[in-house]
């Protein structure tokens, strides 16, 4: 055993001391540690504590708002999720406990970025920004096209492209904007709203090329989704390849899967329009004054015709009318019937219909069929 | 009277030409709607066909025309 006397401190003196040489430390001024969120807490003031630990140790650890708010993958920690946690090691001198001061921390392994993914998703669903109601509806015959993307890329050049062959008439403006990398989403949104602030686009398309996920991370961002969402001019999204979706396609108004079918969807088809005027123009009424006189031919003789139709008809059906009247007359008379043998006789008061008519010694005229006898009652 | 757009001569021709098939007009107003509709129809065919792409920056608050291939 040594011998020596011991330098006396005091508890701060200690603990500060102890951090002095930590912080002299390059090593831990900036560490990456993989570890399992525990007793995860969101403090009111917007900073986060939490414990990473894995199967044997564990160490505190605290990401300031400053922090948190500046994540490169957006996503509110849980308990049991993996993370690679990037900071430095400190002593917390208060309570002479050493933690991780962590600056920017990601969700690790396979399934992770889906997870943050996941979270955004579900937190912009309930609050309404994908709502159906809310997507405004694309101009047919937008004169301005509004682009926001990066000046120098393929994309935009894909989308000037597919306008010039679809819909050379309209005017293309760029609001140019950073695509990928940390100040990416910023500068999204930035040129979102200069774009939507200017009123010169009847639609907007936002987007990039294909890429890997990291590289189209900057459209799952929220504050890009929020101004996407804040847009007065109709916003059709392109991002990436394909299968790529992201929360900028959730919100936006349309989702087109490439910058170039952005483009496509964003302006009608000369070509279309082309053969539209023409089958308008091969009408026969667009023919020429001639034509419409021939028109007014065609309509005047069918009238004529239909007038004389029907003029034919009612006579047709006036004389069927009288033949079916004169026969019914012809079964009713009388004259029929006396010349069945029946005949009418005709007393001093009218036809006799009973003996008790008539009385001894009136004169009777008797009608036949061909002509009348004269009798007496007898 | 201002120019009118593609979309608002478009629209105009079509109801011209459904009007005219119509056959209710009279054939002086008919002849009338025949010219604006030839006129019409000349105007989004010259519209469809000599329009040229422009592209604009919106450079600051200045928007500049550019150049893209």
């Amino acid at each position: 055993m040594i011998n020596v006397t011991p330098e006396v401190y005091s508890v701060a003196g200690l603990n500060n001391y102890v951090k002095t040489l930590m912080e002299q430390d390059f090593a831990l001024q900036c560490v990456a540690v993989e570890g399992e969120i525990s007793n995860f807490k969101a403090h009111s003031s917007g900073h986060w504590y939490m414990t990473l630990k894995d199967d044997t140790s564990s160490i505190k650890a605290v990401m300031f708002r400053g922090q948190n708010e500046h994540m490169k993958y957006k996503f509110v920690p849980e308990n049991g999720m993996k993370v690679l946690a990037v900071g430095r090691v400190s002593v917390y001198e208060r309570d002479g406990a050493y933690q991780l001061y962590i600056n920017d921390m990601m969700p690790e392994g396979a399934g992770s970025l889906a997870v943050a993914f996941e979270q955004l998703r579900e937190k912009l669903e309930k609050e309404g920004l994908f709502r159906e109601n809310h997507k405004k509806p694309l101009p047919k015959f937008p004169r301005t096209i509004g682009v926001v993307t990066a000046e120098t890329g393929a994309a935009f050049q894909d989308i000037c492209k597919v306008l010039r062959r679809r819909w050379p008439g309209a005017k293309v403006v760029l609001s140019p904007s950073l695509v990928q990398g940390a100040d990416a989403p910023a500068s999204i949104v930035a040129a979102i709203e200069k774009l939507d602030r200017s009123g010169v686009a009847d639609v907007m398309i936002v987007g990039r090329g294909g890429g890997s996920a990291e590289d189209l991370w900057c459209f799952n961002d929220e504050s890009v989704a929020r101004a996407i969402y804040a847009c007065n001019t109709p916003v059709i999204s392109g991002v990436g390849h394909e299968p790529d979706i992201t929360i900028a396609d959730y919100v936006a108004d349309r989702r087109a899967p490439t910058p170039s079918a952005a483009a496509e969807i964003a302006v009608p088809d000369r070509q279309a329009e082309l053969d539209h005027l023409k089958q308008l123009m091969s009408k026969p009424v667009m023919q020429g004054p001639i034509a419409l006189i021939n028109e007014r031919r065609l309509m005047l003789d069918s009238i004529v015709d239909r007038i004389s139709t029907r003029a034919t008809r009612k006579v047709e059906i006036e004389r069927n009318r009288f033949s079916v009247m004169a026969s019914k007359l012809d079964a009713f008379s009388p004259l029929k019937v006396l010349s069945r043998g029946y005949s009418i006789t005709e007393g001093p008061n009218g036809v006799v219909k009973s003996v008790d008519d008539v009385k001894t010694g009136d004169k009777l005229n008797i009608k036949l069929s061909d002509g009348t006898l004269s009798a007496e009652v007898v | 009277m201002a120019e009118l757009t593609y979309e608002q001569s478009m629209e105009k021709l079509e109801k011209i030409v459904a009007q005219l098939e119509s056959g209710e007009l009279g054939l002086e107003e008919s002849l009338k709607l025949f010219e604006e509709g030839t006129k019409l129809a000349a105007d989004c065919n010259k519209a469809l066909n000599d329009a040229e792409q422009k592209i604009y920056k919106l450079n600051g608050e200045e928007v500049e025309e550019i150049n893209v291939i």
